[in-house]
């Protein structure tokens, strides 16, 4: 991380969603805590993968960073300028340098519009006529992102899903952005086809200098396309740091716990790995457990867990910029962890 | 682990399944053959529309027989279930042979707790009471991890998480103790965590009852973790089959080295391009002629004479292990090592 201004600084950032209930007069009863205060920074050019299993709100701060969703608490800096609370006129210029890449490329497009019309969508809206005129711009565009050009007044349904996904990649890119959040560009696709779209993203990120946010759920995509990486549980960032830290030295039990859940497609006797089962399910986000939120499904948790919220700090023998928050961080020759029970409720 | 030893249990001969649509005929599965024997898992890799799952649901009969062409032998425990009556087949499903499918709360009913559907499958096949049919839901839901099963087993799948719907899934899938599983991505759509979850207890269960595995899936990752033996699926035709060691050390295919190679993984070098397979996968309304990998493969024209577009290669297995690709040994063996070596330099 550079010491210049972050392109993006979030701090705090907490979203609640209300839950309304009660007869006759409907008050507010509790509040999906999705997002629990998260502390990041992305710098220029640089991509931060967001990863997290379903339910960690990963997602919820995708669309809190591009301000689809309106934060209950935090602040968001994008470019040393506060845009938390930005009314829509303020945002107007800001948005045009945030774009979103979406999960479902089936979903995002409209089915009625010709992938020219698409493209081109972005630059109507902020009434933006590049030289050479918009078509010139939407068939370079179409270029960039590996489409025949010619396919200008095709409709969505004509392209496979690869293709559409590349269609999405060529909408965001149509404004210059600066910074684009990607949220599951690739879980909905194909596995010989993530791999085109996943080195299309990255040839983007390079040749075009563009911060990302990568949403995924998958570690081994994170790792492929992520500089620095932060892990989720139920809205709180459990560890963040530079990739090469957090996969080669993950001092979070949950990121442990993850890493080692992936199944990988080697055919190893004795895997370089321990193995780390972890039981039950992630906590509802409604009552999430008091302290750390983990401590149900770890395998250290004290009294200390349950009452005390662990910091995200540089815990000892961490390099700079590898933040855990944890009492009982993890070392490398922590001893494996036992197989847990298969009650989840024991654990409890 | 190949399943020579005796007479296979599950055993698929020349499978060819066509859909009659008003575009045409999609040739689903054009030509499949393998076996399976008890206490064995047999994995199934393919992308979507490769036939993987067509393919079992024929196994089980839950075809729409009236615009579906089949051709070809499938034999249970040396019964044939292409010409078994729906009666005869009814009597089989549940109870000889089950299916766990992706989408639990999809494959569970509303309307019914889960207790009642499992206990359901139990009486309809052994003819038990409703007290011990409920008992043994009770019994089961316990055996497959899900906590307080005396109570949780009057809940609404509503209730459950996606994990504890697939396990419930599971249990009934289990409960009258089938020979044969047929799982159609069980894991999919699950987190990891609770995915090897999931696992584990289905290889337990395995090795408790020794039952027969057919495990379909997209991920090599999930097929590296539990199969014995390895189908690889493309276009309706399978392209590669071995012991899971072979395929996933030594594909002989260019698909499964295609596949292979275009995982990221969490090892290895990191600033190396993945290697895609170029295009998408084809369609079986109109599938390619000749090999219908040619117009994706890096190496059909190392092949004389183009043969890969004119001519469909035979799949020859030899002690379970084949390919179906007009690449012969050594080309293969230079071509592929050469692939080796640029993602290596990349």
């Amino acid at each position: 991380m550079s010491d210049t201004t972050p392109l993006l600084d979030v701090s705090g950032l907490t979203k609640h969603f209300p839950i309304k209930g009660g007869f006759p007069i409907r008050r507010t009863v509790g509040a999906v805590q999705a997002v629990d205060g998260l502390d990041f920074q992305v710098g220029e050019g640089e991509s931060l993968g967001l990863v997290g299993e379903s339910g960690c709100g990963k997602s919820t701060t995708g669309r809190l960073i591009t301000r689809l969703l309106e934060p209950s608490a935090g602040k968001i800096t994008y470019s040393g300028q506060d845009i938390t609370h930005a009314n829509r006129k303020a945002l107007a210029p800001i948005r045009s340098e945030i774009q979103m890449i979406f999960q479902d490329p089936y979903a995002s497009l409209n089915p009625r519009q010709t992938v020219g019309k698409i493209v081109a969508g972005p630059m109507e809206i902020n009434n933006i006529n590049p030289a050479g005129g918009r078509e010139a711009r939407v068939r370079e565009l179409l270029e960039i992102v590996g489409l025949n050009p010619e396919h200008y007044n095709r409709f969505p349904h004509e392209f496979s899903g690869g293709q559409r996904q590349r269609i999405g990649v060529a909408r965001a890119l149509a404004l210059e952005p600066k910074l684009i959040v990607a949220d599951e560009p690739v879980s909905a696709l194909d596995v010989s086809i993530q791999a085109q779209v996943v080195n299309l993203l990255q040839k983007v990120q390079r040749e075009l200098g563009i911060a990302f946010v990568f949403i995924a759920h998958d570690l081994a995509i994170v790792r492929h396309f992520s500089q620095r990486v932060a892990v989720m549980y139920l809205g709180k960032i459990v560890e963040i740091a530079d990739r090469d830290d957090l996969y080669g030295n993950p001092r979070h039990p949950y990121t442990r716990a993850l890493l080692s859940a992936v199944p990988e497609a080697t055919v190893d006797e004795t895997p370089a790995r321990e193995r780390i089962r972890l039981a039950g399910d992630v906590p509802s986000p409604i009552n999430p457990p008091t302290g750390c939120r983990f401590r149900t499904r770890c395998w250290k948790a004290t009294e200390k867990c349950a009452t005390e919220a662990p910091p995200l700090v540089q815990v000892e023998g961490n390099k700079p910029g590898h933040l855990t928050a944890c009492h009982y961080p993890e070392t490398a020759d922590t001893v494996p962890a036992p197989r847990l029970s298969k009650d989840p409720e024991a654990a409890a | 682990m190949t399943s020579t030893d005796q007479q296979p249990f599950l055993s698929v001969r020349d499978l060819k399944v066509h859909f009659s649509t008003e575009d045409g005929i999609v040739k689903a599965v054009d030509g499949l053959s393998f076996d399976l024997a008890k206490g064995q898992t047999l994995g199934i890799v393919g992308e979507s529309g490769s036939g993987k799952s067509v393919t079992n649901l024929t196994i089980l009969g839950l075809h729409d027989r009236d615009r579906t062409a089949i051709d070809g032998e499938i034999l249970l425990d040396g019964k044939e279930l292409l010409t078994a009556t729906e009666r005869e087949l009814a009597q089989l499903r549940g109870n000889k042979m089950s299916m766990i499918f992706q989408d639990a709360l999809a494959s569970l009913s509303p309307y019914h707790t889960v207790g009642k559907q499992i206990s359901e499958v139990y009486r309809k096949h052994t003819g038990a009471s409703k007290k011990e049919s409920r008992e043994r839901a009770i019994e089961m839901l316990k055996r497959v991890g899900i906590p307080q099963p005396e109570v949780r087993v009057d809940d609404y799948p509503h209730l459950f998480s996606g994990g504890m719907r697939q396990r419930a899934m599971i249990a009934m899938a289990l409960v009258c103790d089938p020979e044969l599983l047929i799982a159609d991505e069980p894991t999919t759509a699950l987190d990891v965590t609770v995915q090897a979850q999931i696992m584990d207890l289905l290889k337990d269960l395995q090795q408790e009852f020794g039952t027969a595995i057919v495990f379909i899936t997209h991920d090599l990752g999930v097929i590296a973790d539990i199969a014995d033996d390895v189908l690889v699926m493309y276009g309706g035709r399978c392209v590669e089959r071995g012991t899971k060691k072979e395929v996933l050390t030594d594909p002989q295919h260019p698909y499964t080295l295609g596949l292979l190679s275009s995982m990221p993984s969490l090892e290895g070098p990191v600033d190396v391009p993945l290697m895609p397979i170029p295009g998408s996968p084809p369609s079986l309304l109109n599938p390619p002629s000749g090999c219908r990998f040619h117009p994706r493969c890096a190496f059909a024209e190392k092949v004389a004479g183009g043969r890969c577009s004119s001519e469909s290669p035979v799949l020859e297995v030899v002690d379970g292990r084949g390919s179906a690709c007009h690449l012969t040994t050594a080309q293969r063996q230079e071509l592929f090592a050469d692939l080796a070596a640029v993602a290596q330099h990349n």
